[in-house]
């Protein structure tokens, strides 16, 4: 019932009710924008009249202005709420639209206006340049018209920016002006300020400015004693705008390391950041996406739950939650089980359907890892930071309660909620531990996929958590991605490479910082034998595979980042591991020759690294077999079984380099490293003996590839033989001292080779006395290349990485 | 985490067949596979096999929670129930008891069901029965023990008390601390 709401309906006619009632229609014709558009609405004769007059008036009051200079305009009306005497025109014009918030003296400039014609002159005066319709005959006298006539008119503010409009086009050089007293420091420079006019001129809103400009260093200490929000949101906004066109609206002068410095105090006095914290977004994310990153934070995520598909159907369960009052909607195409709660007249986590279990209350952002991680009914799954247990009941509920799940944390407070919320949701094939992550694969392994939720520096999920915009510093995100990497290792060493099913992990974490991602997962790559897969989500960012200085792995391209500013969730990283051998690669030297992370690795790599002088390049290796995605796999089984036979045939001379040749190929395989020696795992790949000694030159220690290795490896090696020979004559006395070692080594490592093919569960891999031998680094050709194909780029690029601008 | 004794085996089913009777059997032998009562810190865990098997390398104090936990011995070594053992014996329970949206509402506070809030009750319901309670839509809220027999119920005036709540699922919420 009730008449409907047209706004731009007029009411016209002799009526009754075109003329005494307002009504809804024109009430809201006041605040809607279009409201103030003269040409679009149908006018009554008298507001064209008028409409014309202003339309005169205006062009009069421009020129009048013109000829009063930069007096202020008489433009002032005593009913206007704010009038600052010494204001420019244009200021005092704007100054009046903007602080203009209610109808009320719009009325009393209508009335004004309609009364004119009952010969208030003065009133007429004062309007000055706004408002010359002094020949306005339109009266008819009739008042109550003013009323209606508001809602044809333009609101003052339009009218102001009208005029302002005709003054600019009419007094361009008197733009003198300079900004508002908010951003003037000192001084101006009034030359530039029509040209930006100009230039931006369809832009124009801030019409008081024509040029920001930066204040020099010294202003900063102003704001740090008392900021004053406005200000400080209007410059990072024109910082903005100058960056986004920088060559034509820079200050002469001043630099844009300059601009982004200001622009970063400023942001971080309005969003309220910490420095170091804001630095880091800086870096991440272009100016106008990282305010857009700022505001979303600002704001808290939709609320999401899960629908409990062992209880219930996301169809029922919405219907019942409907019919408590609930209003929501399905997640996304997405998600099968996903609901977004707009709003709800009961509270949404006590609710009977709560307390029966048939949902829980998970962000839409903790759903991804376990659609990636895709668990199989009757499987072994291992859930490493399980708490509170949203991901682990949706484990649960994707297997139907087969299989088992470990549901592990180590927070023994944060488990009591994983025992309540796994309970009330009716998951009953959840095993609940309280171990620290890192003991896991001693503990118990073997299983098929495993989901590591890492703990994080939060960065994600600052919406929820505004501490984190101040309390997170270098040590607290180093600390984490320590943390992350150790955990990552013993959960890659968890999982049971043969599984018939899985062989997969998860890892996930609710930051968006390098340093616990993309590097993290980076570490990963290095150090074990896995490789990134699709995580199967088809949205999202990609991770980066290069960011500032440090070049990645390219198969990071897989893995997926999500923003709350992008996504509308919590920002969230995502990277899927398989692992293809249940060997673990000896920690190591390798890592230096895989380039561009070196000096950025972990100190806990170059520590061992002078130690372990013997250590192999396993993780060279590694990273090679990585990046060679699936066909090293192939090429190293083929070779694998040829150097088994080498080995066998070889394996009395125990003290050649061909010795060492089958048991890194062995390694390879995936077995313990026993020695080094040349690893034939790839045709275009030769490796040979390293120096011990000589670490920091793994990359280029192709040395000691002996004839009888180039003999064995022919159309393979192509090394460098300017290096071989004088190595090679280093390397065997070497090789010859560790005869023994390695003839134990591969003993041991003959053995060590039944066990990958052990189906078992159990995968865990002591280390066989770390039988070092001269690690093989790898061979110039394609090793090489690709080696140094990474570190060159960093240093011939130092443009192309992510960049701001 | 061990088998239990015969005498809390005993004491274990007796307190179970209140509600469920002679479905006993059924809660053992299910056709996915066998199912075992374990104790662990006096807490009475339903697992599977397979559960057994990954459960035994884990060493008892780091052990939470396994399976589903039926409920805990006293220190007077007497069974009590936990709502946690709700979906497995709620499809066995013979008696039942729904109760009206307002009921609803307090049940899980710890409230005892009223008269008033009486919806239906099986027929031939005894006194001092265990029952399961019942929302109007068929959510099983909690388990209870009814004070009145069906013939009792409809006699008797709206504000007393037809059914004691003994466990209900606000205690996921209310005593989450005790859960473990």
């Amino acid at each position: 019932m009730g008449r409907k709401l047209d706004p731009t309906k007029e009411k016209r006619g002799p009526g009754r009710k075109a003329r005494k009632q307002r009504g809804a229609e024109t009430e809201l014709a006041r605040f809607l924008p279009a409201a103030g558009d003269e040409n679009s609405k149908r006018l009554s004769s008298r507001a064209r009249k008028r409409a014309a007059k202003r339309r005169l008036g205006s062009v009069e009051a421009s020129k009048t202005n013109e000829s009063l200079g930069t007096k202020p305009s008489p433009g002032k009306l005593p009913k206007e709420a704010v009038q600052t005497p010494g204001k420019k025109g244009t200021q005092a014009l704007f100054n009046a639209a903007r602080d203009k918030k209610h109808p009320v003296p719009a009325h009393s400039s209508d009335e004004e206006e309609d009364s004119e014609d009952d010969g208030t002159v003065e009133q007429r005066d004062l309007w000055g340049s706004e408002d010359s319709d002094a020949d306005m005959v339109d009266d008819y006298g009739v008042d109550s018209d003013s009323e209606e006539a508001d809602g044809e008119e333009l609101l003052p503010i339009e009218r102001a920016a009208q005029k302002q409009k005709a003054w600019e086009a009419a007094a361009g050089a008197q733009w003198s002006e300079e900004e508002t007293d908010e951003e003037d420091e000192e001084g101006m420079s009034p030359e530039s300020g029509p040209t930006k006019d100009e230039a931006e001129g369809g832009l124009q809103i801030n019409v008081d400015e024509e040029e920001f400009v930066l204040p020099p260093a010294g202003e900063l200490d102003l704001d740090a004693q008392a900021p004053d929000l406005q200000r400080v949101h209007k410059r990072i906004q024109d910082i903005v705008g100058v960056l986004r066109d920088f060559g034509a609206q820079r200050e002469e002068g001043r630099s844009r390391p300059e601009y982004l410095g200001r622009l970063q105090k400023d942001l971080a006095t309005y969003y309220s950041y910490g420095d170091f914290l804001l630095g880091k977004l800086v870096e991440l994310f272009p100016a106008p996406e990282l305010i857009e990153f700022l505001e979303a934070n600002e704001v808290p995520r939709p609320i999401t739950l899960r629908t409990n598909t062992l209880k219930t159907r996301r169809r029922d369960l919405a219907q019942a939650l409907i019919n408590r009052g609930v209003n929501l909607d399905p997640l996304g195409k997405w998600s099968k089980t996903g609901l977004v709660v707009y709003d709800s007249s009961v509270p949404i986590g006590a609710t009977p359907e709560y307390l029966a279990g048939h949902y829980m209350l998970q962000g839409a952002s903790s759903m991804l890892p376990v659609m990636a991680l895709a668990p199989q009914e009757h499987e072994w799954i291992l859930d490493m930071c399980c708490a509170p247990g949203g991901k682990t009941s949706y484990i649960a509920q994707l297997m139907k309660n087969t299989g088992v799940i470990l549901a592990n944390d180590a927070n023994a407070e944060r488990l009591k909620s994983v025992v309540g919320n796994l309970h009330r949701l009716g998951v009953t094939n959840a095993i609940i531990s309280h171990y620290d992550g890192r003991q896991f694969p001693k503990v118990v392994g073997g299983f098929d996929r495993v989901l590591l939720d890492a703990p994080c520096s939060g960065t994600g999920i600052i919406s929820k958590d505004p501490a984190v915009k101040t309390n997170k510093d270098e040590k607290d995100v180093l600390r984490c991605a320590h943390l992350q990497k150790e955990l990552l290792l013993s959960a890659i060493d968890s999982v049971n490479a043969t599984s018939k099913t899985g062989g997969y992990l998860v890892y996930c974490t609710c930051s968006v910082m390098v340093e616990e991602n993309e590097w993290v997962v980076d570490y990963a790559l290095k150090k074990r034998s896995v490789r990134l897969v699709p995580t199967g989500l088809d949205f999202g960012q990609e991770g980066f595979t290069r960011f500032r200085e440090r070049r990645f792995h390219p198969t990071l391209r897989s893995t997926r980042r999500f923003y709350p500013h992008t996504h509308n969730m919590d920002g969230f990283f995502i990277a899927k591991f398989k692992k293809f051998s249940n060997s673990i690669p000896q920690a190591g030297t390798g890592n230096s020759a895989t380039g561009t992370s070196t000096d950025l690795d972990s100190p806990d790599l170059k520590g061992q690294i002078p130690p372990k002088s013997e250590n192999s390049s396993q993780p060279a290796k590694k990273a090679k077999v990585a990046t060679e995605a699936k066909q090293p796999l192939q090429k190293r089984q083929r070779s694998n079984k040829a150097s088994f036979q080498k080995l066998n045939g070889v394996s009395k001379g125990a003290e050649s380099e061909l010795c060492t040749v089958p048991s890194i190929t062995k390694v390879q395989a995936s077995s313990r490293l026993q020695g080094s020696s040349k690893l034939p795992g790839k045709a275009d790949v030769t490796r040979e003996p390293k120096m011990t000694g000589k670490l920091k030159k793994l990359r280029f220690s192709k040395k000691a590839a002996s004839p009888r290795q180039s003999a064995l490896f022919k159309g393979r090696d192509t090394g460098t033989p300017a290096v071989q020979p004088l190595s090679e004559t280093q390397a065997t006395p070497r090789l010859k001292d560790r005869g023994q070692t390695l003839g134990k080594a591969k003993g041991a490592g003959k053995a060590k080779q039944q066990f990958p093919e052990e189906p078992g569960k159990k995968a865990k891999f002591q280390d066989s006395g770390t039988p070092e031998g001269p690690q093989v680094p790898t061979q110039v050709p394609t090793v090489t290349p690709r080696r140094s194909g990474r570190p060159p780029p960093a240093k011939r690029r130092k443009g192309a990485s992510q960049q701001l601008f | 985490m061990c088998p239990l004794t015969e005498e809390e085996t005993r004491v274990m089913f007796e307190k179970i067949t209140k509600y469920i009777w002679e479905n006993l059997q059924l809660l053992v032998d299910r056709p996915i596979g066998t199912y075992y009562f374990r104790l662990h810190n006096d807490r009475v865990c339903y697992v599977s096999e397979k559960m057994l098997k990954l459960a035994a390398n884990i060493s008892g104090d780091k052990l939470v929670s396994l399976g589903t936990c039926f409920g805990k011995f006293t220190k007077t070594h007497k069974f009590r129930l936990h709502i946690m053992a709700l979906d497995h014996l709620a499809p066995y329970v013979k008696y039942k008891v729904w109760i009206k949206p307002g009921a609803e509402q307090s049940f899980p506070y710890g409230n005892h069901v009223l008269k008033s809030g009486l919806g239906r009750i099986t027929e031939n319901t005894s006194q001092y029965q265990g029952v399961v309670v019942y929302s109007m839509a068929d959510i099983p809220l909690g388990f209870g023990v009814a004070v009145k027999s069906t013939q009792d119920c409809r006699k008797v005036d709206p504000m007393a008390i037809v059914v004691i709540h003994q466990a209900g699922f606000g205690e996921y919420i209310r005593h989450e601390e005790t859960l473990t």
